[in-house]
């Protein structure tokens, strides 16, 4: 995929862009040409997404102005300066020459039309198309993205279907008029691994197919090692570097730039290492990368203790009615059967994909959710046995971190009350100069001042609200956290700090953690032992290095294999799951099938398959 | 559906039990009826009342009136009215087709006025329009309803004889009367259709649509409108029982010969029979309206339809 003309087909040339009196580009140069790919990636902030806006002339309607600059466009007609249009020129542009996906595929779809409808409404627009030749154009471009079954999908509704089906069909609205520049802002960050697989190679087909230019956003560097050509790395509103993606991999120049790929964790980076390790942390100071911190082998996991946690063929199922008199005709078979053991000073990470169950298990363990069947037994005393009392001080004990750290802080309390509120709750201090000086030294502990006590959540950035729930979290002296994905709203730079605070807290406190996660590089980096959950059960069970380096069921090697890494290099066919991932939601009686798990080393359990 | 529907006359039936026989009670503790309408007559003699309370059937216990009365909603005889005698199911027949006529127009009104206003107020959001039309909303919240149709009445009908005062007689007595239902309507749906078509407009589907290269119009009326529909039309239908309530008033002032001056008339005289039937029938029209609603947010909404 080399640039196949000499004149780029976009050029944007030291462009600004303002919201009222704030600058959030600056300067900005880059060019895309027909047939190739190129990324800009940065974190939250770096005005990435802004950036593909304006070229769209869509930010115009957030309130955008644009100071300086020109947005050079060939066209047919001869080059254009988008930014010279007006918006009814525009929309004659929009979604026939240049057209967009966007990140979040749930919501992307209009939820009141058919998924037809809305693939047929552009074709009719740009093309003058009629009604029942644009639904024929839709199927074909729903059997292009490779959606099963196109002909029954045009009469379906978006909620009928599953995320990455979403964004297949908002591929083919994109792809419609064959349009020659395509910006995908961040079209894979809401999706699971292997269906991300599946997205990036039909996007990569496609371009090749229709030679269009490709505007790729990401925060993810392996996703911008497998699709781009070049490679604009943003941060503040600036492009701090351009280049060739091996080069920037390879011999990144900025200070920024490296700082930024030292953060990456990559899969793989830790073969051979028994126990995870706390990283020093490579930081900007003064412009310049420099690595912070200790390195420390967390052999903190006290398997000689009896365990914290035991679970034991866990059950829990969600009844679904349906019909005249509401009686249960299906079942969401959420976690079936599973077993683990949590000692002190361990983490232990579930893995999966959404449908796996890993939240649930979570989740019922802090008895946000009722067991079907099975034991769950805490410091030796089984759940079922407990009094009313017991299970509250059960509550102090298990602490939760969500995945969203503004959606779990009330906006309307100080996040010194907040921190302040299992202590209250569990009596746990009853003077209030005592609490608010406890308060104190939580928000120092996680890296915040006592001071940051009288602000509100909207008043921090994300990181520092991770930092918030992980304080209130520590408040009533947990010996088990539960991260449900804690870290996966976080840009890298953040995750990496989040990800030593957490060991920090380990080695500390000797806390056990419960890993709810997705992303199989940050488990590699954390956890003591992985547990691989597909369909509600546990499909492998190991230490590290067995998951790892010997993964050996075959949906862990999938998995293994559908995650991008940051390196051009090792670019390769992303391993293919065909199809969506199977829904847990079963008819009565159709019970799934319990497998039979095998010890094929010490502590390394495989499920055989039915 | 069918199940649906079922759950629905279940609730009904309960609701206008509860409704009628709070209704039944309440006015019997505010006075005898024979003393009313023996009021002004003269020598009244203790014998002649027992024998007017006997002829209204009175005499007996309260809740043999009452399951008398609730007979009568099966058959469609709510008795007779005791001013004058007549049928009150005649009565009612006069009068519930005024009231809805008034009542669906002065929603009419208020839904094509305030959709485009709600409308433009949303994408204009803090600009001059939408300064306007915020400010309008809050003045005719401001008018109570008696105050604004006297004004109207005072304006069009007397200083410049344009409409008739009152009384319905052809299309342009609608006018003052609905105007003014519409106008306290509008007011408050113009707040609500801005509201909820801002939520709407944050929507990534709206981005997206956009990103099609749709007009204006065409991403506000067809995508974004659809989507409002569901708490506009819960509301709306809310907005219907207190649009009953508000009737009474304006009936009242333009003397529309509809439902509210029936009871208006009926609580007057504790003319029984009329009143409860009045309230029996304003009862089910509120039901029936929220069991049209719940029609209507399938109709609108996909994800419903399937559940």
């Amino acid at each position: 995929m080399t640039p196949t003309a000499s004149t780029p087909l976009l050029a944007v040339d030291d462009l600004s862009v303002e919201f009222g009196a704030s600058r959030v580009i600056e300067n900005l140069s880059f060019s895309v040409s027909a047939g190739q790919t190129v990324a800009i990636v940065g974190e939250s902030g770096s005005g990435k997404s802004v950036t593909s806006l304006s070229i769209m002339r869509l930010a115009d309607m957030l309130g955008a102005s644009y100071p300086t600059g020109r947005i050079l466009f060939q066209t047919a007609a001869g080059e254009i300066d988008l930014l010279k249009l007006d918006q009814k020129k525009m929309r004659s542009i929009r979604g026939k020459e240049i057209s967009m996906i966007f990140q979040e595929p749930m919501t992307s779809l209009n939820p009141v039309f058919t998924i037809g409808d809305q693939v047929a409404e552009i074709l009719k627009l740009h093309e003058g198309k009629s009604n029942s030749a644009a639904l024929a154009e839709a199927k074909r471009l729903l059997d292009m993205v490779r959606l099963p079954d196109a002909a029954e999908l045009l009469t379906r509704y978006p909620h009928q279907l599953s995320g990455g089906m979403r964004q297949r069909v908002m591929i083919a609205m994109a792809l419609a008029c064959r349009p020659r520049l395509l910006i995908a802002d961040e079209p894979t960050t809401a999706l699971d691994v292997t269906i991300q697989a599946q997205i990036l190679n039909i996007l990569r087909d496609l371009q090749k197919e229709l030679g269009a230019a490709v505007i790729f956003i990401t925060h993810d560097m392996g996703v911008v090692a497998e699709m781009a050509d070049d490679v604009v790395v943003m941060w503040k509103g600036k492009a701090v570097e351009k280049g060739k993606a091996l080069d920037i991999f390879e011999r990144p120049t900025n200070a920024y730039t490296r700082t930024l790929l030292a953060a990456v964790p990559k899969l793989g980076s830790m073969t051979g290492e028994e126990f995870p390790k706390r990283l020093p942390l490579t930081v900007l100071e003064d412009g310049e990368p420099r690595l912070s911190g200790v390195e420390r082998i967390q052999n903190t996991a006290r398997y000689d203790a009896a365990p914290l946690l035991s679970v034991r063929d866990l059950v829990v199922r969600f009844d679904i009615k349906k019909g005249l008199l509401g009686k249960v005709t299906h079942r969401v078979h959420a976690v079936e059967k599973v077993s683990f053991d949590i000692h002190p000073g361990e983490t232990l990470a579930l893995v999966g994909e959404s449908g796996s169950g890993k939240s649930t298990i979570g989740r019922t363990i802090q008895q946000l959710q009722k067991a079907t069947a099975g034991n769950i037994t805490f410091s030796g005393k089984p759940l079922s046995a407990m009094s009313m009392a017991e299970r509250h001080n059960l509550r102090r004990d298990v602490q939760y971190i969500f995945q969203d750290p503004f959606a779990s802080l009330d906006p309307r309390k100080t996040v010194g009350f907040s921190i302040a509120e299992p202590i209250r709750t569990h009596g746990l201090l009853d003077n209030e100069k005592e609490i608010a000086k406890t308060v104190d030294a939580l928000l120092e502990r996680v890296g915040l001042t006592s001071a940051h006590a009288r602000r509100y959540p909207h008043e921090f950035s994300g990181g520092q609200r991770q930092r918030v729930c992980i304080a209130r979290a520590l408040a009533s002296k947990p010996k088990l956290i539960i991260a449900d994905e804690a870290l996966s709203a976080l840009d890298v730079s953040i995750q990496a700090q989040i990800i030593n605070l957490f060991m920090d807290l380990q080695e500390e406190r000797g806390l056990a953690y419960l890993f709810i996660s997705h992303d199989m590089a940050v488990v590699e980096k954390m956890s003591h032992r992985v547990a691989v959950l597909y369909l509600g059960q546990i499909m492998e069970f190991g230490n590290r290095r067995q998951i790892f380096e010997t993964p050996s069921h075959d949906y862990t090697r999938r998995l293994l294999s559908a995650v991008p890494v940051a390196d051009p290099r090792r670019r390769k066919p992303l391993a293919m799951i065909e199809g969506d991932i199977p829904s847990p939601v079963r008819a009565v009686g159709n019970e799934p099938v319990l497998l039979a798990r095998e010890e094929i080393a010490p502590g390394h359990y495989v499920a055989r398959s039915a | 559906m069918a199940a649906f529907l079922l759950k629905r006359l279940a609730q009904a039936i309960f609701v206008v039990i509860a409704v009628t026989l709070t209704v039944a009670f309440a006015i019997r503790l505010t006075g005898d009826p024979a003393l009313m309408l023996t009021q002004g007559a003269g020598s009244v003699t203790e014998a002649d009342l027992v024998r007017i309370r006997e002829g209204l059937g009175l005499n007996e216990p309260f809740f043999v009136q009452y399951l008398n009365f609730l007979k009568g909603i099966f058959t469609l005889d709510f008795g007779n009215s005791f001013l004058g005698g007549t049928p009150v199911s005649l009565l009612i027949g006069k009068a519930l087709p005024a009231t809805l006529a008034l009542a669906f127009t002065s929603l009419i009104v208020s839904i094509v006025i305030s959709i485009p206003l709600g409308i433009k107020a949303a994408t204009t959001r803090g600009k001059w329009a939408d300064q306007m039309i915020r400010i309008l909303s809050l003045v005719g919240l401001s008018f109570p309803n008696f105050w604004l149709a006297t004004m109207l009445v005072l304006l069009f009908a007397i200083a410049l004889p344009l409409l008739p005062p009152s009384g319905m007689d052809g299309f342009e007595s609608f006018i003052l009367p609905a105007v003014t239902m519409g106008i306290i309507l509008t007011a408050t749906n113009v707040r609500l259709v801005r509201t909820t078509m801002l939520e709407t407009l944050r929507s990534q589907y709206i981005m997206v649509a956009r990103a099609k290269g749709l007009s204006e119009n065409a991403v506000l009326y067809k995508h974004a409108l659809r989507n409002c529909a569901i708490p506009l039309i819960t509301y709306f239908g809310l907005q219907f029982g207190g649009l009953l309530g508000g009737i009474v008033v304006v009936e009242r002032v333009f003397n529309w010969p509809g439902l509210g001056t029936l009871a208006f008339d009926a609580v007057g005289a504790r003319d029984y029979p009329v009143l409860q039937a009045v309230i029996t029938v304003l009862s089910l029209m509120i039901i029936g309206i929220n069991l049209l609603v719940d029609i209507a947010y399938g109709l609108v909404d996909p994800r419903i339809r399937t559940e």
